[in-house]
């Protein structure tokens, strides 16, 4: 069997905090940050500050445009200006 | 010589998200939103010369998509009859120029709570602009329209560690930039 690793290192923790903000950490990666960040100070900030950001994300329902209609609009500026020159 | 230059090369890249983020909270149609900012681009293209440098660009670029945010309101309140339109305002004691209030920054009800949340939105968009093009690009795709990791691996032809190596920088910078005004 396997040895089962419990002690993570600091990158690890972090990884799986960013996962956890996206809900795609599974419950054993959680169980072993919650176990890194009862010892390490600088992981609790970090976690602490990413959760903030996720919530101030969140509930600021910021909205933004979809890659392929920025493009179209930019298509549609272009043809604009060459016309607004000639 | 103008203290602010104007170049509509860059207005997209620069000021769409922005823009469209104004929009969205006065309309609530992705679409109708889109195509106000868009025209909002390119009467700003026409008129151009009148551009004198006073205010920045995003700001001369917000006060004409007011203006469109308005015409659109009008427009659809015409087709809908007087009768409708007044029935917001049936008391004489609120009667006003409603079409203005609308496009304000918002200001009803949970005023305080809304007015919050949208500088909110404005500050996450200005620290956004702030990183390199392809983190933010992959910050927003991820964390702002919820795209899956494999859907944004395919999309920009990234693997999955790299993915979350440049969400880590993107979301360290971006807890950065907020602390100051929004933790």
């Amino acid at each position: 069997m396997a040895k089962i690793r419990i002690v993570i290192p600091c990158d690890e923790a972090n990884h799986v905090c960013d996962k956890t903000q996206y809900k795609n950490a599974t419950l054993w990666e959680k169980i072993k940050l919650n176990i890194h960040l009862l010892y390490c100070r600088a992981c609790r900030e970090y976690t602490k500050n990413n959760t903030k950001l996720s919530k101030a994300i969140a509930k600021s329902k910021v909205e933004c445009l979809d890659k392929c209609d920025k493009e179209k609009m930019k298509q549609k500026l272009e043809e604009a200006i060459n016309e607004h020159r000639t | 010589m103008p203290n602010h230059q104007i170049n509509p090369k860059k207005w997209i890249d620069l000021y769409s998200d922005y823009l469209f983020n104004y929009t969205i909270s006065r309309v609530s149609d992705r679409e109708i939103a889109q195509d106000l900012v868009q025209d909002t681009f390119l009467a700003g293209l026409k008129s151009m010369n009148n551009f004198k440098g006073e205010a920045s660009e995003r700001t001369w670029l917000i006060s004409i998509l007011k203006r469109k945010i308005i015409d659109y309101y009008r427009k659809i309140n015409s087709k809908k009859g007087k009768a409708e339109v007044r029935m917001i305002y049936n008391d004489t004691e609120n009667e006003g120029d409603w079409l203005e209030e609308r496009v304000a920054d918002p200001f009803d009800k949970n005023a305080e709570d809304k007015l919050q949340n949208s500088e909110l939105g404005d500050a996450i968009l200005n620290c956004l602009s702030k990183l390199p093009p392809k983190q933010a690009e992959v910050f927003k795709m991820k964390t702002i329209q919820g795209f899956e990791t494999e859907v944004i691996c395919n999309e920009l032809d990234i693997t999955p560690s790299n993915l979350w190596v440049i969400i880590h920088r993107a979301r360290t910078a971006m807890a950065e930039c907020l602390k100051q005004n929004w933790f």
